[in-house]
């Protein structure tokens, strides 16, 4: 697909932390999971629109600084009882870079 | 990985409560199918007095839709009972024929009422109290009968004779003994409780024996062993239950009164379980909620094949759901030799109340009309508390024990309306609370929270929350016992994991949770900043430190605000300051266009609105001026404040400020459990408010006051007076050792006014003050760990250190 951006190394994002991509439109925030995992989420809480980013990231999920919402990396759905859902974008590595995919339409792919 | 077939029988509270542990613990590792015999799905049992009373629904009790049962891959098969289990080729067989195959099977048939086999006894409208047919039957005989006997005056025959008269029935409770509900009451309780059942219309038989049910087809009425008859349409049978474990034994499992199965609810076949009503465990049979949910609790850790929890029995309690009569029983009610009875009696209140002590712990108790403490007689009780401490105020409850606020819950939380705001932080109302906990079928107080956010935040609301549960749930509320787990990760309390990493040397999160058991590979959002402390505080010089369990604000060392910009708090010791400090922070407000200033209540200036990437220049341009961190974003040491003291002040007994400054310079940079704040005031008038601060100093002419465990906060609490000295360097010694006990020896996110309330002041007494030589060793571990701690973060971010953290990456989209 030519709608893959190379972002940043692998190396570049923290093991369960975090780098926040300034796109055009809007804040992206990628993740890296303890086993390399890279998912990415627009960085803003569905409750009252908190820097995911800056949460602490656990399994393939991470807590919402602003008041603990728990957001699912795979879905960007919130877990547990609350409910609400942020966009997700696709995401791949190859020889350690990651690749972001910003258009909507491939985000489920 | 093919999954292994779970074939679970008896679609009840003990059944599925063990499914939904089940599914939290290992969702993908089985095949479920669950059998049920009755036509419905899984529904509370206990509240079906209720549903008889009028006062909810059947819809209302429902526990889990079939769609909870679709949504989890569960096949149900209700109406259709299994009658046979094929141990040898480990299937089962049901009435209509089905039969499927299982590698686990769970028992959980519950029980059958028992019917008193007197001539007449399978009569037309002779029935128990146990299922919604029972229901059923019951409201339909009120709207075509008139007359109702209920026999058996314990607790269910009195919650059915309830519910029947409020369907308009004309009820005679019928009762063997000469006093109600002999199995929970003592005999003036009962009598209380027969008065205000008289009271409402309730007829009773006492002291007779049912000999025959009269009529032909229906029944038409009771006659008794002495010749007395009375006219009976419908008879309900609630003399007890018998555990159901017809099916069990059928297939050759060992039975003695029910079930029988070990402390990890494993029958005499391995590959069978069974729980709840059915079974009997180290010699015990229950008939109520909470001890089935811990024994479900068990079950799924073992079908999970975790294998560590074990089951080892359980203290109950009672409450009869009859609207408006509040009585409240647990344990051994009855004193037995060498007990001794604490009673409180007013009976023109109606309130009666009876504590059985043993060895200064809490027996049994008895309450009638005010049974508000309750669950705390039960925690005591079940935790075996010495109560000798508070004994001659324990009748009067939990609220009067003196406790700085949290105390006085139950009480009033009753009697507020639905609309008043119990969670301020998450602005959630008592009838938010009361609907999750009727409509989701929430029972644990962890529910709640996850539910609705009650006491989720600062926690202050907890008691009430736990009092709304109570009242609510009645018998099936199980309060959280005071020792739990840290989080969902693990079964470990915080004490635990602080001994284990103490103990056991653990350097690091990864040995932590491998020799605990986590139960999940990095821990989550709450264990791991209290991990990271933990050994932080235990090893200074060897662990390192981990980022990513910290909080944004600890990370990126400001205040992370509602709109994502931080706020920068630069240290100014003891709050002095100069011309050129100020001229420094204008300069540096002006260059990083900072939109707000304020001068906190700690005597420092803060600094809002900052965006992150600016933060790195920021803190090199204040670091050049001289600044450190003021860690105001820190659980940590925060700020000294002061007040004048004798150099300027004509009331000053000491140099105040000049104490704060080498008090500030001792204690700067050191992590703790939660945030730290000093003050030094110059004189009894207190003027830096040093009594309600973490550690205050009151200089006085004859030296220093020491006080600790105060709390501006949340729940404000005056400082205990820890002793006086007479020289500043005592002053130094007393408080790097009270700092670094709290250090070794709080929770994670326990200030010290909860954490000296939960110790005692005696304990920081023989630690600090008694013993002097345990003194300077917590004051030498304070200094040695301080040597890692006093390094400025600001100076080492502005240096370049995890730039990342504050560099965005910008792209432009295509």
């Amino acid at each position: 697909m030519s709608n893959w951006l190379e972002v940043v190394a692998l190396d570049e994002i923290p093991r369960l932390g975090s780098r926040v991509i300034k796109t055009d439109t809007m804040d992206v925030a990628v993740f890296r999971t303890s086993d390399d995992q890279v998912f990415a989420l627009r960085d803003a809480c569905p409750h009252r629109g908190g820097p995911l980013s800056q949460g602490i990231v656990h399994g393939t999920s991470v807590t919402c600084p602003l008041h603990n919402w728990k957001i699912d990396l795979a879905s960007g759905e919130a877990l547990g009882p609350d409910e609400g859902c942020t966009n997700v974008f696709a995401t791949k590595i190859e020889n350690g870079k990651v690749y972001l995919a910003l258009k909507a339409g491939e985000a489920a792919a | 990985m093919a999954k292994e077939k779970l074939i679970l029988v008896g679609n009840g509270m003990a059944g599925v409560r063990t499914l939904e542990e089940l599914l939290k613990l290992a969702p993908e590792h089985y095949e479920i199918t669950v059998f049920g015999a009755e036509p419905h799905p899984n529904y509370n049992r206990i509240m079906l007095s209720p549903v008889l009373a009028g006062e909810k629904t059947i819809d209302d009790i429902v526990l889990n839709s079939r769609e909870w049962y679709a949504e989890n891959g569960i096949e149900l098969i209700t109406g259709d009972p299994v009658v046979e289990i094929d141990r040898v080729k480990c299937k089962v067989v049901t009435e209509s024929g089905m039969s499927a195959d299982y590698d686990r099977l769970l028992i959980t048939t519950g029980s059958n009422p028992f019917i008193i086999p007197v001539p007449g006894h399978d009569k037309q409208g002779v029935i128990g109290f146990r299922d919604i047919a029972d229901v059923d039957a019951m409201l339909d005989a009120a709207k075509n009968y008139k007359n109702a006997v209920v026999i058996g005056g314990g607790l269910l025959g009195l919650e059915a004779a309830n519910g029947l008269m409020k369907q308009g029935m004309d009820v005679t409770v019928v009762h063997l003994l000469d006093s109600l509900m002999e199995r929970q009451l003592d005999k003036p309780a009962s009598a209380l409780l027969k008065a205000s059942l008289e009271q409402r219309g309730m007829k009773f038989l006492m002291e007779a024996q049912t000999a025959e049910l009269l009529g032909d087809g229906r029944v038409s009425g009771v006659r008794f062993a002495d010749g007395s008859e009375v006219p009976a349409d419908l008879v309900v049978m609630a003399v007890g239950i018998r555990p159901n474990m017809a099916l069990a034994q059928k297939a050759g499992l060992h039975c003695e009164r029910g079930i029988v199965v070990d402390d990890t609810m494993q029958t005499y076949d391995p590959k069978i379980y069974a729980l709840g009503e059915c079974v009997q465990h180290r010699g015990n049979c229950y008939g109520l909620v909470a001890p089935l949910f811990e024994q479900a609790k068990v079950a799924a850790n073992h079908l999970a094949q975790m294998g560590i929890a074990r089951y080892e029995g359980s203290v109950t309690s009672t409450k009869l759901k009859v609207t408006g009569i509040d009585l409240f029983s647990a344990g051994e009610f009855n004193e037995g030799e060498g007990d001794e009875t604490l009673v409180l009696q007013d009976p023109s209140q109606g309130v009666y109340k009876k504590l059985v002590i043993r060895d200064n712990k809490v027996k049994g108790a008895v309450l009638y009309g005010d049974t508000l403490d309750g669950t705390w007689y039960f925690t005591l009780l079940r935790e075996g508390t010495d109560i000798s401490a508070f004994r001659s105020t324990i009748l009067f409850g939990q609220h009067d024990l003196g406790d700085a606020g949290h105390g006085d819950t139950s009480a009033a939380v009753m009697a507020l309306p639905d609309s008043a705001e119990i969670c301020g932080c998450n602005g959630v109302c008592k009838g938010d609370i009361v609907d999750a906990i009727t409509k989701k079928g929430l029972f644990t107080l962890e529910d709640v929270r996850a539910h609705t956010k009650a006491s989720g935040s600062c926690g202050s609301c907890t008691g009430l929350v736990e009092s709304i549960l109570a009242s609510t749930m009645g018998e099936g509320y199980d309060k959280a016992p005071s020792k739990k787990g840290m989080c969902g990760c693990t079964e470990h309390s915080h004490d635990d994991v602080i001994t284990a990493i103490k103990k056991q040397k653990l350097k690091s999160m990864p040995a932590v949770r491998e020799a605990l058991g986590w139960k999940t590979p990095d821990g989550c959002a709450s264990c791991r900043p209290a991990l990271n402390y933990y050994l932080l505080a235990n090893w200074p010089a060897e662990y390192e430190d981990d980022a990513q369990s910290r909080f944004i604000n600890e990370r990126a060392h400001g205040n992370i605000q509602k709109d994502g910009t931080y706020s920068v708090v630069p240290r100014m010791f003891g709050g002095l300051c100069t011309a050129n400090d100020l001229r420094a922070i204008a300069d540096v407000s002006d260059k990083y266009k900072v939109p707000e200033m304020k001068v906190t209540g700690g005597q420092r200036i803060d600094l809002f609105g900052v965006k992150k990437e600016d933060l790195p220049a920021m803190w090199k341009d204040l670091s050049d001026a001289g600044f450190v961190s003021g860690h105001a974003y820190g659980k940590a040491l925060r700020t000294v404040k002061t007040c004048a003291g004798k150099n300027w002040c004509r009331f000053g007994t000491q140099d105040s400020t000049g104490l704060g400054v080498k008090l500030e310079e001792l204690t700067w940079g050191s992590w703790m459990p939660h945030k730290f704040k000093l003050a030094v005031s110059g004189c009894p008038r207190n003027c830096a408010e040093a009594t309600i601060k973490d550690f205050g100093v009151v200089c006085v002419d004859s030296g220093y006051e020491l006080h600790v465990g105060g709390n501006g906060g949340i729940k404000v609490r005056i400082t205990d007076l820890l002793c006086r000295v007479e020289t500043e360097e005592e002053v130094m010694e007393y408080c790097g050792a009270f700092v670094q006990l709290y250090r070794e020896e709080a929770h994670y996110l326990e200030r010290t006014a909860p954490w000296v309330e939960r110790v005692g002041l005696n304990h920081v007494k023989q630690k600090v003050l008694e013993d002097a030589d345990n003194r300077k060793a917590l004051y030498e571990r304070f200094k040695f760990s301080q040597q890692f701690a006093q390094i400025d973060p600001w100076k080492a971010r502005a240096e370049g250190e995890a730039g990342h953290e504050f560099k965005k990456i910008e792209i432009s989209a295509a």
